[in-house]
């Protein structure tokens, strides 16, 4: 008898104990309610390129959080779509987007420096200042800032940026992708023709 | 310090708690199907796994024990890891919240991972347990479980897109593809004994 009550009574304490220290971290570790914005903000590349059709992501993220379609985000790419829709419990969405954005290679901004005539207007564009440059100066651009946004192409009034395919390097070269589901079929050399093998069924 | 590397390499390789003692299966099979969730849940296993083995040790040692409750291990442990778990998702999330974000997500899901209990169990056994010991089962088994979560969501990741025969889809081949990897883990035993 006594060593069950010791058993319970021990059990009972640990219980007591620990239950004790959860409710004082709770009130004494209390966060501040985190807003859906903020953690929609959070998934957003913070470009504020405006391709959404807001002024910029906080803006776009207060939008969705209101009930805005999660999908607008082109420099996000269909990873933000994913992330956005995991994050509200939302259907996945396609990527409300041109065709030509939906193409997976990464561009970034190049500027023919000939033809530049140092108007400036491209720096102002650009939303994550990676185009450098003055006055009057040839202007390039820092192909590791650029996020590709297109931003900088329309200002432009000599028409010498242009969109190009960031070459693969060792850094970010991966294996290709195995060819999909049915390849191994196509792929396999046919070992009875086709004609013989009607002929002998 | 030999016997603290030995029991490092043992726990981590040769007796990977995954691959060779099968614990932890679920999230081994569940969390593996993209590589950066993977590493998340990787990371919040081996603190998670550290912290509760010298816990769960020093209850044994300093209650169990002296009030002769060896039979209530098992829920004495349970309770002890759920604390843990719990006060430190709610200290990460006030303390860091880049942190949390990390590891947030994965570790209500850890508190009732067998892996957890079964090295607190797993300790007990040991000839030789110390607090230090507890601690650095701990680690390798998280250090271990992290080694083969990673490499297996990294091979998941391929297979998804690959021309699987149809019979083999899905959860089939992950199963085939884990197996070979515990096959190759079995050439470790006999490497070292302790």
């Amino acid at each position: 008898m006594m060593t069950v009550l010791i058993a319970v009574g021990a059990l009972i304490t640990l219980a007591l104990l620990f239950g004790a220290i959860l409710g004082f971290a709770s009130v004494r570790f209390r966060v501040e309610g985190n807003p859906i914005v903020q953690q929609i903000d959070a998934l957003l590349p913070q470009t504020q390129c405006g391709q959404c059709g807001y002024p910029g992501c906080k803006p776009y993220a207060e939008a969705v959080a209101g009930g805005d379609l999660h999908n607008k985000c082109v420099p996000g790419g269909n990873d933000t779509v994913v992330k956005l829709s995991e994050l509200l419990g939302r259907e996945v969405l396609v990527l409300d987007a041109d065709e030509a954005d939906q193409v997976p290679v990464k561009k970034v901004a190049y500027i023919r420096e000939a033809e530049c005539i140092g108007c400036t207007k491209c720096i102002q564009a650009c939303p994550v200042d990676a185009i450098l440059g003055a006055a009057q100066k040839m202007h390039t651009v820092i192909t590791d800032e650029c996020t590709g946004c297109d931003l900088c192409v329309e200002p432009c009034p000599v028409d010498c940026i242009e969109m190009r395919p960031v070459a693969v390097t060792p850094q970010t070269w991966t294996w290709q992708k195995p060819d999909g589901i049915g390849a191994a079929a196509a792929r396999r050399i046919p070992l009875i023709e086709a004609g013989r093998a009607g002929e002998a069924a | 310090m030999e016997t603290y590397a030995l029991l490092l390499i043992s726990t981590v390789l040769v007796n990977n708690f995954v691959l060779v003692q099968f614990l932890g299966l679920c999230p081994f099979m569940g969390v593996s199907s993209k590589l950066e969730s993977a590493v998340g849940m990787a990371a919040a296993t081996t603190f998670v796994l550290t912290l509760s083995s010298a816990l769960t040790f020093l209850a044994y040692q300093y209650v169990l024990l002296p009030l002769d409750l060896v039979y209530l291990r098992t829920v004495t442990f349970i309770l002890v890891i759920a604390v843990t778990v719990q006060f430190t998702e709610m200290f990460v999330k006030k303390a860091s919240p880049l942190l949390y974000r990390v590891l947030g997500v994965f570790l209500p899901l850890i508190t009732v991972n067998c892996i957890v209990l079964g090295v607190a169990l797993i300790n007990l056994k040991k000839m030789d347990n110390t607090l230090v010991t507890a601690l650095l089962t701990g680690l390798g088994a998280g250090v271990g479980f992290s080694l083969v979560l990673v490499l297996f969501a990294a091979m998941r990741e391929r297979i998804a897109v690959a021309d699987v025969p149809v019979a083999f889809r899905g959860p089939a081949i992950a199963l085939v593809t884990a197996g070979l990897m515990s096959l190759a883990f079995m050439g470790f035993s006999g490497l070292i004994r302790i």
